[in-house]
């Protein structure tokens, strides 16, 4: 069972970094876009991102370097991020239900983060020494135990806002009562998993991180950390990798409103030579024209421009 | 209570409709349109187009889908859909917007965050089929099962759902039910847009099935593209036109009023919505004034599609949208002028200024800028001699959704307002938070069946609630009171709102651009350049 758990925690590693990282190559190779952005963009200058302003209200604004304010973005990003400001804005009731349950996927993570690196720093023979490991063992299971309460409530109290809500239900996919319902079960088991385990968090770590199976893992601990792997592989596999999503949504949709560079110019230069195949008679695309084709011509004129 | 209407309800093989929103409870209006029985009945549908025309949604009638003549037809229009909901995932037919496309249909958490921030939904009184996030769950399953090909794990994953005619027409319908405001994405945490997904449904009914109201498509940009203008003028009328209105301007102003024509290297082409220069010829000439007296150089354009700036292509049609585009561009390149100025038309704003960006290239990229902020600065210069008591009476400012929430032209408007209108005073919410007025996307210029009524008792009743509570301190009707509406598309649904619910017969509530209140100002001028006449 503990070598069934600690294969299950590599592999559950490996398939979120990996389906994570190709999930946003997949976004960044998406072709770029024509500008669809929406104000207010936080990295305009600061008093006209105050108003949701952009260039277009400066005079002459084509001929004025465009505004970079990373503090600005930085100032929404954050409390999005961290307290999922937007949600907290629009949405309170659903808030008060799902910030919880992130708040406790945050935890959860920054616990098992610090074991990790921890852990590494011991492998890597720079061992922490026993007041420092003895800390961190303490700060870990604080966040963990705290993560997990959270993130359990948080999961149970969504789940019921699925069941319960007549709006929320009518949208629901048998999936999404699931993946609450998964999280609501992994992060108890994993949670007394680690009370029940004589061994402390950090050690455990160390053993999972050497792959030393040698002292075996309490049952429910080996379960609960088996099952959450499993989780955490699936999880970019789903909707719920909108950690990867929102990236993209905010920077590449929402606040693109960058001006055209060379290497821009180029790649759209690229996509008007595509050839369309919209079988609409007034689109005029036979699939030998191309978009620049298409664009240029006239649908009242037989083609002609 | 009712069920929820699901999806699972389009694809119904009655001709019935889903709901009747006719017979549904609608937001309450705050006074003196509180008392429901005294509003405009809600017309009915015929029976004669409920037997001619398939899509049976609502109780009202956007695209006149004839009947299919039998299962053979039903099965190649299916097919035909099917093909355009792959086209729509392409890089090669899409690219445009694949990638926002895309992130929505893989992120949205099925909140209903964004049901609480839309128009519609709220003035329907919360109606399902008008949450934003029906129409997209619609072609997120269609998406994961089709396109994903995800079989029975996409079914368990994000929903199930069958797809027959009667699922595609109702889609159809469907797609024009929303101003395409995107108040709806603005909201969403998660950054995922269903207002996108309105405008690439449009997209995939007309770009592969050569479905779209008449109004936007036989009647707009064909039109545009035959004649010049959707119009109808060519440019030998709109020249006429012009004359005739810088005469009657001329004689109303006491000053000599002359729109000048293709005048090579000017340093302004302004591009009127040459609906303007047929519903509001005030608009442009008061534009004349101004840029005469400021001492602009500045030309219009007689080019093809140049002395019109609408380019309804943006909300159904990325072709169309492009050619129209390319031909504004072009009129300023053959002109040689400086900058392109756009007249008092929202879409017409975002579409050459922001989504026409990338694809201006070379010589095409021709400075593009608002008349918002032109006017800005012409009246901060002090080039104009303007009085404030000219306009001392009660003006708000609606904020066209394309200018303000998907551009960021937000302050210029405000500025000038402030500086000239003693009593302006703010809806609320405004700015990027703003309502659309409910003609947004082309509802303004579609009224066919009883769709006025939908478009005036439903898409439009958030802001003549704003309108109202913006007014609720002086709506006696001896003090005439002005929305402020810089937009073309936007003052023609504040002209049917204020006549449907009788705001300018009962409480002289009346509506028009910014211009005019910059010449009703000048002191240059003889007074009342404003009219206080319905028009």
């Amino acid at each position: 069972m503990t070598v069934l758990s600690f294969l299950l925690i590599w592999l559950g590693l490996g398939v979120f970094a990996a389906a994570s990282v190709a999930r946003a190559v997949r976004y960044a190779r998406a072709p770029v876009h024509l500008r669809w952005e929406l104000y207010p963009v936080p990295h305009e200058a600061p008093e006209r991102a105050a108003h949701g302003g952009s260039r277009y209200e400066e005079p002459e604004w084509w001929a004025k370097p465009p505004s970079k304010n990373l503090l600005g973005e930085l100032a929404y990003m954050l409390p999005e991020m961290l307290l999922l400001a937007g949600l907290r804005q629009h949405n309170r009731r659903l808030w008060y239900r799902s910030y919880p349950f992130h708040l406790g996927l945050y935890l959860v993570a920054a616990a098992g983060a610090l074991l990790g690196t921890g852990a590494m720093l011991d492998v890597a023979g720079v061992p922490l020494g026993d007041r420092a490991a003895h800390v961190l063992t303490a700060a870990c299971d604080l966040l963990g135990a705290a993560g997990v309460v959270l993130g359990t409530g948080g999961a149970l109290a969504l789940l019921h806002a699925r069941l319960t809500d007549a709006k929320l239900a009518a949208y629901s996919a048998p999936a999404d009562y699931f993946n609450l319902a998964l999280f609501a079960g992994v992060l108890p088991l994993a949670g007394l998993g680690f009370l029940l385990e004589p061994a402390p968090s950090l050690l455990v770590a160390a053993r999972v991180v050497r792959f030393d199976t040698a002292a075996p893992l309490h049952p429910v601990l080996a379960s609960g950390l088996a099952l959450a792997s499993l989780t955490a592989a699936y999880i970019p596999l789903t909707h719920m990798s909108h950690f990867v999503g929102k990236w993209f949504t905010y920077h590449n949709v929402r606040w693109d409103d960058g001006p055209d560079g060379e290497r821009l110019r180029a790649r759209m230069a690229e996509y008007l030579t595509y050839r369309p195949t919209w079988s609409a008679p007034h689109i005029l695309a036979d699939g030998t024209r191309s978009w620049r084709d298409v664009a240029g011509s006239n649908p009242t004129r037989g083609g002609e421009r | 209570m009712s069920r929820p209407t699901r999806v699972s309800d389009l694809s119904r093989r009655d001709r019935e409709e889903v709901t009747r929103i006719d017979k549904a409870p609608l937001a309450p209006l705050p006074p003196p349109l509180d008392d429901p029985a005294a509003l405009p009945a809600f017309s009915s549908l015929s029976d004669q187009a409920r037997e001619r025309y398939d899509g049976a949604l609502d109780g009202t009638i956007a695209l006149n889908l004839p009947v299919p003549s039998g299962p053979d037809e039903e099965r190649t229009l299916v097919a035909r859909f099917l093909a355009g909901l792959d086209k729509l995932f392409e890089r090669e037919n899409n690219w445009m917007f694949l990638e926002p496309l895309v992130l929505t249909m893989e992120h949205c958490a099925k909140c209903q965050t964004c049901s609480e921030a839309c128009h519609v939904f709220e003035a329907a009184g919360g109606e399902d089929i008008y949450r934003p996030t029906f129409r997209a769950e619609i072609l997120r399953r269609l998406y994961f099962k089709h396109v994903r090909t995800g079989g029975l794990l996409a079914a368990w994953h994000h929903g199930d759902i069958t797809v027959n005619w009667p699922l595609v027409a109702r889609l159809a319908e469907l797609s024009y039910r929303c101003n395409l405001c995107r108040r709806c994405a603005q909201a969403c945490p998660l950054g995922a847009d269903n207002g996108l997904v309105t405008h690439e449904l449009r997209k995939l009914f007309s770009q592969e099935m050569g479905i779209a109201p008449k109004e936007l498509h036989d009647n707009g940009s064909m039109l545009q593209l035959r004649a010049g203008s959707s119009t109808g003028m060519t440019p030998a009328v709109v020249r006429d036109n012009v004359e005739f209105i810088d005469e009657d301007i001329g004689e109303k102003t006491g000053l000599e009023v002359k729109t000048p024509w293709d005048v090579e290297g000017a340093d302004v082409l302004l591009v009127h919505n040459a609906g303007e220069i047929m519903a509001w010829p005030e608009n442009p000439g008061a534009f004349a004034v101004i840029l005469n007296a400021a001492g602009i150089s500045w030309t219009m354009s007689s080019e093809l599609a140049g002395y019109d700036s609408i380019n309804y292509g943006l909300w159904y049609d990325d072709a169309q949208f492009a050619r129209v585009a390319i031909r504004h561009a072009e009129a300023a390149r053959r002109l040689k002028v400086k900058k392109i100025v756009l007249g008092e038309c929202g879409h017409a704003h975002k579409a050459l200024m922001v989504v026409a960006d990338r694809v201006l290239s070379g010589d095409l990229d021709i400075p593009r800028e608002s008349c918002l902020t032109l006017f800005r600065d012409i009246v901060a210069s002090g080039r104009l001699k303007l009085d404030p008591s000219r306009n001392d009476f009660p003006v708000t400012l609606h904020d066209p959704c394309n200018v303000v929430r998907l551009m960021g032209v937000v302050e210029p408007q405000r500025e000038i307002l402030r500086a000239i209108c003693p009593q302006f005073r703010e809806m609320a919410p405004r700015g990027v938070d703003n309502y659309c007025c409910g003609g947004g996307s082309g509802f303004a210029i579609m009224s066919g069946h009883n769709f006025r009524d939908w478009r005036l008792q439903v898409a439009g009743r958030k802001k003549v609630e704003q309108v109202l509570e913006a007014f609720a301190d002086c709506l006696d009707p001896s003090i005439p009171k002005y929305i402020c509406a810089p937009c073309s598309n936007c003052k023609g649904q504040f002209r049917d709102a204020l006549e449907y619910f009788g705001l300018w017969r009962d409480h002289r509530i009346l509506y028009g651009g910014l211009a005019e209140l910059i010449v009703n100002a000048m002191t240059d001028v003889k007074p009342g350049f404003i009219e206080w006449e319905w028009h």
